[in-house]
């Protein structure tokens, strides 16, 4: 364990980038949490009074169209947004590394139907596919997630499968088959773990997709309803706005996906440095 | 001597051809699959699917109706072939929003999306494609670095979030651009329909105005669409040439003497250029996607704006058909490309 963290503060101290990309992640997780409890105004309290003002000292991020302080909506959108996208991540992690594995482990048939499968998830435009699969099972943000997870499967079982179809020969493998386990056995304790890291760094690059996706469904007008607090749905309410000139309803909200997708990204590029150093660039 | 060399080039040649042929063959898998995707959502409609296709008004009547002609009373392979029969008749159902039928609606908004999908990957394209060139060829240097930092945070940009920031710099604020509505600003007519294309048709009618006009609506949703697509493009590009640079044949190339702008264009780019080709298939996937929000944001009148439309009036047969009209595309996109590199490929057909 040691080792790793000194690999770990080594990549941290060559790489200022990914020190960046670490610590804007932890505010995220931070406003995730706690956000709710911090926000100066309630996100969904109007004030017919007080619409369509400009930033200021009292409304950091001005106030939209029904008086709602901007500033509380993007931070309370913080739960909701990676909430989305942190169960379409894991239901696909888990899914797609169950398919992979037994794809790569057992080749064969549970490989071809594996693959077929995949290919064909991949042969739609995704973002397209994920619009249709909402439509058919209904307009909610539980289908905005197995939406989300279904495209994304396809990316999960690729990872794991060539990961574990390269270690199925490994001697570990027939040292644990020697000992008595049997392939689930081998399976769960032996190949799994060690094909965790490169599924991790697909985790993190994939995670800030997943955000981008979800948001962008509900900016269409599936799954979250207003008055909700979603960055997706923000900027769809203040697109209205941008053409007369109330910008601050729109791109508050839109920078704020942005960068939580900008951090993913960059995370997910600093893990792999740490996981897999001869792919750096 | 002569004549060998005739008659391997007959072999390349018929060998290209079966190659391409073999290539179109393995397309029938993703079709059929793509098919079984849409048929599996059109039946997985919670509750009566019979219901949902013939809309709130239908009485008891038109839902029967409904249900005989989507063969809903039968077993599910049967339903399946009926289904295929269908969709190979061009009878993808009728549109509940507008009464029409799917097949028409779509056809009639694929030019706009079309034409705006184009532009964008060509100017992503142009762009990209030197800049990652340009940054491969000079490690480290400030051209390098901007390549990085647009790869990066190209990725990162939701498309709909540039599309309303270029509307609020390029329209609210300098005005430089019409307002962001459809293809072309009421003042105009839209040009007499050859290839639906505005800007080409109201050329090939020598309407210059109007050509300036379209091109002036089409400017800022081509870039928002240019953007998104930049990244990957630029990442490939700058990879592939670097992965050339390095190879046995470029520096066979150089250590005879040829000058530096032969070995580059003529011995690196051709061959990094095959997996620039093969990233384009997948950036278009992105680019039909990211389309659906270019056109909300731009009210650009192509099939994503339809698309929206018809989730929100929960027009089911709509929405289905749009995802297996894309699906179709893109299948169709993906086969041009392999075709392409299954001929320019020199070593693809020599085995």
């Amino acid at each position: 364990m040691g080792r790793h963290l000194k690999h770990f503060r080594y990549v941290m101290g060559e790489n200022s980038v990914t020190v960046f990309a670490f610590s804007l992640f932890a505010l995220i997780v931070f406003l995730a949490i706690l956000g709710p409890w911090i926000t100066p105004y309630d996100p969904l309290a109007t004030n017919a009074a007080n619409t369509l003002q400009p930033p200021s000292l009292r409304n950091f991020f001005g106030t939209d169209h029904l008086g709602r302080d901007v500033f509380s909506r993007v931070i309370a959108a913080t739960r909701l947004d990676l909430g989305i996208a942190v169960s379409a991540v894991s239901i696909s992690f888990v899914i797609g590394s169950a398919l992979g594995c037994s794809a790569g482990f057992w080749g064969g048939w549970t490989d071809r139907i594996v693959g077929r499968f995949s290919d064909t998830i991949m042969a739609f435009p995704l973002f397209v596919l994920a619009m249709g699969i909402v439509a058919a099972m209904g307009n909610t943000v539980e289908n905005i997630i197995y939406a989300t997870a279904i495209i994304n499967l396809p990316f999960y079982a690729r990872v794991a499968r060539a990961e574990t179809s390269v270690r199925r020969g490994a001697g570990y493998v027939d040292a644990a088959r020697l000992s008595g386990s049997g392939d689930v056995r081998i399976l769960a304790s032996q190949i799994f773990p060690n094909i965790l890291p490169p599924m991790m760094v697909q985790v993190s690059l994939n995670m800030g997709w997943a955000i981008l996706n979800a948001a962008g469904l509900s900016f269409i007008g599936l799954g979250v309803r207003p008055p909700e607090a979603e960055w997706g749905i923000m900027v769809a309410e203040g697109a209205n706005y941008i053409v007369s000139g109330e910008w601050w309803l729109a791109i508050f909200p839109g920078a704020a996906l942005m960068l939580a997708v900008f951090c993913f990204n960059l995370l997910g590029d600093g893990l792999r440095d740490l996981v897999d150093p001869l792919r750096r660039t | 001597m002569f004549a060998e060399l005739r008659n391997l080039r007959q072999n390349v040649f018929t060998s290209k051809f079966i190659q391409v042929g073999r290539r179109l063959a393995q397309a029938l898998p993703s079709v059929f699959g793509v098919i079984l995707i849409s048929f599996i959502l059109t039946r997985a409609l919670p509750g009566d699917p019979a219901v949902y296709f013939a809309g709130d008004m239908a009485d008891k009547e038109s839902i029967e109706q409904v249900r005989v002609a989507l063969g809903l009373d039968r077993g599910w392979v049967e339903q399946f072939f009926i289904y295929v029969g269908n969709l190979a008749n061009g009878d993808w159902g009728m549109s509940l929003s507008t009464g029409r039928p799917v097949t028409e609606e779509l056809l009639d908004r694929l030019p706009a999306s079309l034409e705006l999908t184009l532009l964008g990957l060509g100017l992503a394209v142009l762009i990209a494609v030197p800049l990652g060139v340009l940054a491969a060829t000079r490690p480290n240097s400030w051209l390098d670095h901007l390549c990085r930092l647009l790869v990066t945070a190209g990725v990162s940009l939701p498309t709909f979030f540039t599309g309303l920031f270029l509307v609020y710099i390029f329209y609210y604020l300098l005005g430089w651009s019409p307002s962001p509505l459809g293809r072309l600003d009421i003042l105009y007519l839209s040009p007499p329909p050859v290839t639906g294309f505005y800007s080409l048709d109201s050329l090939l009618a020598g309407d210059q105005e109007t050509f300036w006009a379209s091109l002036a609506q089409l400017v800022l949703p081509a870039i928002t669409l240019a953007l998104f697509a930049l990244a990957p493009i630029a990442r490939m590009t700058r990879a592939a040439m670097l992965g050339a640079l390095v190879s046995d044949f470029v520096r066979t190339a150089r250590a005879n003497g040829l000058s530096r702008s032969v070995v580059l264009s003529t011995y690196a780019f051709r061959n990094a250029a095959l997996p620039v080709l093969t990233t384009l298939g997948m950036v278009f996937s992105f680019l039909l996607g990211a389309n659906v929000l270019v056109e909300k944001v731009f009210s650009w009148p192509g099939i994503g704006s339809f698309a929206i439309e018809a989730l929100v009036a929960s027009d089911y047969a709509a929405v289905q058909g749009f995802v297996l009209a894309m699906a179709l595309l893109f299948v169709c996109v993906n086969l041009a490309i392999d075709v392409i590199l299954t001929l320019i490929d020199p070593r693809v057909g020599l085995d």
